[in-house]
């Protein structure tokens, strides 16, 4: 009896878990995704990938916004004036990214201080306007709210490989917000004190985050060849 | 009857409401959250005077142990007189704890002239000293505020107790250029700084020199790359320690 009213009501308001619906999720982490296919909102994932805390962080505040961003907009798009769509967009963007920005000088002002105007180019982040004009102004809050997690999880997986790569090889450790840094690598055996190791400070610099990037893109493109383009 | 929503009424309607709403909004998160992002900023200063005289401090062990070396807070006046005193506990709502006076404020609306040294236009400002006490030596952490290349640069340094030889220094600002100018706040920078003496007459009374020059006690080589914010760093040493000579050169006349 149960089973049968839950598929009428399936049919009838489409499962949150159909087909079309878990392509939503599933594309842009990888057929779509935001950095390594579409290269948006390359600026961050180049900045703030020194540390993984920072990069944990990064992605929550921009999961925050993009959900956030995507349901407000659906919510409204059969209201807002066309005229002044990409006005009303950014100011959605804009306010999500002040509470974000506030929130974290309230609750982690370390990181908040290494993130420094980063956070508040997450209202630039291209990945979300374009989501909010592609997406959101034409569909349902919840196919909008899916396709804000699937594109901010596209853009988290890429930020937290890229940043767990430059840690471990750049400082030798890795960090997670509230438990600070931890190191793994026996101090004996650095060259300083009388090892044979030495941490790779290239790792550190924003240039190696761009060659970890188009490693990425590299894989991935080698196992999904139909995302090479035809010149 | 239904509503154009592309007539001119309904689109400045629309903005109308939303400016209001998303005012609001964010109104009210900024008011909840201003106590706890200044207890963090108060954190934060009294890291960076326990710093300046080379006492290492997490947020949450700064206020046990600013209260532990920071004997008593001081607040005198652009001639170098004391205005007031204050010791025990910082409270942070009071407007007269000398903890409390916000120099970035007081140097954004007092402005010097390009140049002024002298700091004309400071008569009605008021400037904080620490005196702490660390292994039984008295030592007196100056903070200081001026611009470098892109905004505000900032620094705690700390005098010893004959008041002419630097301790200790930190540095830190807004925007400066990564690997130039940001360096300011590097250890290397700053450790250059300890030991160095203050000129006895001014106005140059310290000297940020540029380009591998010759130092002497009075001045240290500036960072390659980061000229104007070396330069600012010279500047702001010079001009808030002009000041705070005075006071010096009052409080040892005192001792004397």
């Amino acid at each position: 009896m149960s089973t049968d009213t839950n598929t009428a009501v399936e049919t009838k308001r489409e499962s949150l878990f159909s087909k079309k619906n878990r392509k939503l999720l599933k594309d842009p982490l990888d057929d779509s995704n935001p950095i390594t296919v579409q290269v948006l909102g390359i600026c961050s994932a180049l900045a703030i990938t020194v540390q993984l805390q920072q990069a944990v962080i990064m992605s929550l505040s921009v999961l925050f916004v993009m959900i956030g961003g995507n349901v407000i907009i659906s919510l409204l798009r059969n209201l807002v004036p066309d005229r002044i769509r990409i006005i009303v967009q950014l100011v959605v963007v804009a306010s999500l990214v002040i509470i974000v920005d506030q929130v974290l000088k309230a609750f982690q002002p370390d990181i908040s201080e290494k993130l420094s105007v980063f956070v508040g180019l997450i209202i630039t982040n291209c990945i979300i306007m374009g989501r909010l004009e592609a997406f959101a102004l034409g569909n349902k809050p919840g196919p909008s709210l899916l396709d804000a997690i699937g594109n901010a999880m596209g853009y988290a997986w890429i930020l937290l490989v890229v940043s767990i790569v430059r840690e471990i090889f750049g400082s030798g450790a890795i960090s997670l917000p509230g438990m600070g840094q931890v190191k793994f690598l026996p101090s004996s055996w650095f060259i300083s004190e009388g090892g044979f190791y030495e941490n790779n400070n290239l790792m550190i610099l924003p240039p190696m985050a761009l060659i970890t990037v188009g490693l990425i893109i590299w894989i991935q493109r080698s196992r999904n060849q139909a995302l090479i383009e035809e010149n | 009857m239904a509503i154009n929503k592309n007539g001119t009424g309904y689109t400045f309607g629309f903005a109308i409401v939303m400016v209001v709403v998303v005012g609001a909004a964010l109104a009210v998160t900024a008011m909840s959250l201003k106590p706890l992002q200044q207890a963090n900023a108060a954190d934060k200063k009294m890291m960076d005077i326990l710093g300046a005289i080379k006492v290492d401090s997490q947020r949450d062990n700064a206020k046990a142990l600013f209260a532990e070396y920071v004997t008593s807070r001081v607040a005198i006046n652009a001639s170098g007189t004391q205005v007031s005193v204050k010791q025990g506990d910082v409270n942070a709502t009071d407007a007269t704890d000398p903890f409390n006076i916000d120099i970035k404020k007081d140097y954004r609306s007092h402005k010097p002239a390009k140049g002024d040294l002298a700091w004309g236009n400071a008569d009605d400002l008021n400037f904080p000293v620490f005196e702490c006490q660390k292994e039984g030596e008295t030592y007196y952490v100056v903070p200081m505020v001026g611009s470098g290349l892109w905004g505000p640069i900032w620094g705690y340094v700390a005098m010893e107790g004959d008041m002419q030889t630097i301790y200790g220094a930190k540095f830190d600002h807004k925007t400066e250029t990564p690997g130039l100018g940001a360096e300011i706040k590097e250890d290397f920078f700053t450790v250059k700084f300890e030991g160095k003496t203050l000129e006895e007459v001014g106005p140059t009374y310290f000297s940020v020199l540029k380009g591998g020059a010759v130092t002497n006690e009075h001045s240290v080589d500036g960072i390659t790359g980061g000229t104007i914010t070396s330069k600012g760093v010279d500047e702001m040493l010079n001009r808030t320690m002009g000041i705070y000579l005075k006071y010096f050169n009052n409080e040892q006349r005192a001792q004397r």
